[in-house]
């Protein structure tokens, strides 16, 4: 399997605090891989590090290396666009701007000049079908996506990512505003993506990652404890941790 | 003790509700009876003038004999400084909304906010003065004119006083505008320049517009700096740097002159009513402005 993600001895700091302790992990293409934890463990903050959101940050400090596709991302020469035109995010909240339909899926194509006006019509179908919005939406392109239900919104964003053609797409608690419903629908759209995207998944909700992914890494006090495939950790966990958070001892 | 706890809070709801309709209902009553007292003196200009001539006629004697009418001069007097006044304010303005909200941090940010506070506070008359005093010979110097009291020096002066409002304003429909908004935007690899403009300024559009809207509506009730550095002339003017006469400034200049019931007294009531309109349809384009963007 290619590796999409792989982290040597990563350390990440928020000022004096060791947010992140010697991190090595490898993620694997076309898999969804699940980061579990108890809340504070530095789910968010390892994510936010491979399409590097924790630069927006101030006084915060990053060692060792992190490759995406095998490109170190810490280096000088790093173009910061490209590496978030490679690596998506969808946010805890959803978070479409103020703006129509269309202009949310159109967003990145406009900024980073991917296509020419002509294909605007194909691409918001592909993006919206990609995530099962296009039935739903077709004749509401126009529309604020503001007045979209949650989960709606929620699918907006990650239509919103697919028109630059993106490798990873992070996912921090995408599921954590929706109802249970929704909750199965946005996992279910998730399997359908993974065909073509390495997806990564942070989530507090056990029961979630063992449905939907498979790997599952295990971070505790910004230690990653235990990586491996989701089945084994959730049957025959190695660590004594990692059982204690699966049986819900603490968390 | 639960029942009791429920009564008063229902009680101080019903309270405060109908504290907040009377208020509604007050203002509004008394923005009628305004109107009311505006048209009931101004409209008796009507029985010698025709509308007509008082809103085209493009000559303001009001104590000659025979007395004329025209307030077109006033009016184009009040559009040149106005909207020379807004060109200038709103960029700066709206400009340096989005610097004090997206790109200075910390203390520049503070000592920037608090400033504007400041300058908003500052009365206009002051303003007029300051102006009258340092603007004024600056004009007449730099662009080689007979006098430094034109249109020009007064739309200058009322952008600077239009400027605060507008800036504070902007800014904090900006600063309303969810960080989650750009950090999206960011995270789809925009520079923050275009989260700024593509994202965050249009959802904040309809608090720039308010802001804009504000600062307009200061700039059109201006009395007092306006009369102290346009010049005064009730002429029309054929470029902005030739002395101009306002329509408030007439009001304010004249009125302490005129016999009560003469047409020179009707005619300054019929000057209000023409504001009054104007200043309705400035808030009712806003409104709808504001409403169509909101859909
Ligand atoms: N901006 C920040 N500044 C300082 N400390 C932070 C910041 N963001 C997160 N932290 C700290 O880093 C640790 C990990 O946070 P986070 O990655 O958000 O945890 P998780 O997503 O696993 O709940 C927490 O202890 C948190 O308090
Ligand atoms: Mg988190």
């Amino acid at each position: 399997m290619h590796t999409m993600i792989e982290t040597h001895q990563l350390n990440f700091f928020y000022g004096s605090f060791h947010g992140l302790i010697d991190i090595n992990l490898a993620v694997a293409q076309y898999q969804i891989t699940a980061l579990i934890g108890p809340s504070g463990c530095g789910k968010s903050t390892l994510l936010r590090t491979f399409n590097r959101m924790n630069d927006l940050i101030e006084n915060v400090r990053v060692t060792g290396r992190v490759f995406i596709d095998g490109v170190d991302i810490y280096t000088p020469q790093t173009d910061l666009v490209n590496l978030r035109k490679k690596v998506g995010m969808v946010f805890q909240r959803p978070n479409p701007f103020a703006l129509s339909v269309a202009e949310n899926i159109l967003f990145s194509v406009k900024i980073h000049k991917t296509a020419p006006a002509s294909q605007y019509e194909a691409i918001l179908e592909e993006s919206l079908r990609a995530v099962d919005l296009w039935e739903a939406l077709k004749d509401k392109l126009h529309r604020s996506a503001l007045q979209l239900s949650l989960e709606q919104q929620q699918r907006l964003c990650i239509a919103r990512l697919l028109p630059v053609k993106p490798d990873i797409l992070l996912m921090d608690e995408p599921c954590s505003a929706l109802d249970p419903m929704s909750t199965a629908h946005i996992e279910e759209l998730m399997r359908m993506l993974k065909v073509n995207y390495t997806i990564l998944i942070v989530t507090h909700n056990m029961q979630q990652a063992a449905r939907v992914s498979d790997f599952a890494a295990f971070l505790y006090l910004g230690e990653l404890i235990e990586f491996g495939s989701t089945e084994k950790m959730f049957t025959v966990p190695k660590d004594r941790r990692t059982e204690e958070y699966l049986t819900g001892k603490f968390g | 003790m639960l029942e009791r706890h429920w009564t008063w809070h229902r009680v101080k709801e019903f309270l405060i509700e109908k504290c907040i309709y009377l208020s509604g209902v007050t203002s509004i009553v008394i923005v009628a009876l305004i109107f009311i007292f505006l048209a009931k003196e101004g409209f008796a200009l009507f029985k010698t003038v025709g509308v007509g001539e008082f809103l085209l006629g493009i000559k303001w004697y009001p104590i000659s004999h025979p007395a004329q009418f025209g307030i077109l001069p006033l009016i184009i007097g009040s559009l040149v400084v106005t909207i020379g006044a807004t060109l200038i304010a709103v960029p700066i303005g709206v400009a340096s909304a989005v610097y004090i909200s997206e790109v200075a941090s910390g203390k520049i940010k503070e000592v920037l906010k608090s400033g504007i506070e400041v300058l908003a506070a500052i009365p206009s008359v002051v303003l007029g003065f300051i102006g009258m005093m340092t603007l004024v010979p600056w004009v007449k110097a730099v662009f080689n004119l007979p006098t430094g009291l034109t249109a020009f020096s007064g739309a200058l002066m009322l952008g600077f006083m239009a400027m605060p409002t507008i800036v504070s304003i902007a800014e904090d429909a900006l600063n309303a505008v969810p960080k989650r908004y750009k950090e999206a935007a960011l995270a789809l690899g925009a520079t923050r320049w275009q989260a700024i403009w593509r994202v965050v300024f249009p959802a904040a559009s309809s608090g720039i517009v308010a802001a804009v809207m504000l600062g307009i509506g200061r700039v059109i009730g201006e009395t007092m700096a306006v009369m102290m550095i346009t010049g005064n002339a009730a002429r029309i003017p054929t470029t902005i740097f030739e002395p101009v006469r306002t329509l408030t400034a007439t009001i304010a200049a004249e009125m302490g002159e005129t016999v009560r019931g003469s047409d020179h007294y009707s005619a300054l009531f019929a000057i209000g009513i023409v504001l009054f309109i104007i200043t309705f349809m400035i808030n009712l384009i806003a409104d709808i402005a504001v409403h169509h963007k909101a859909k």
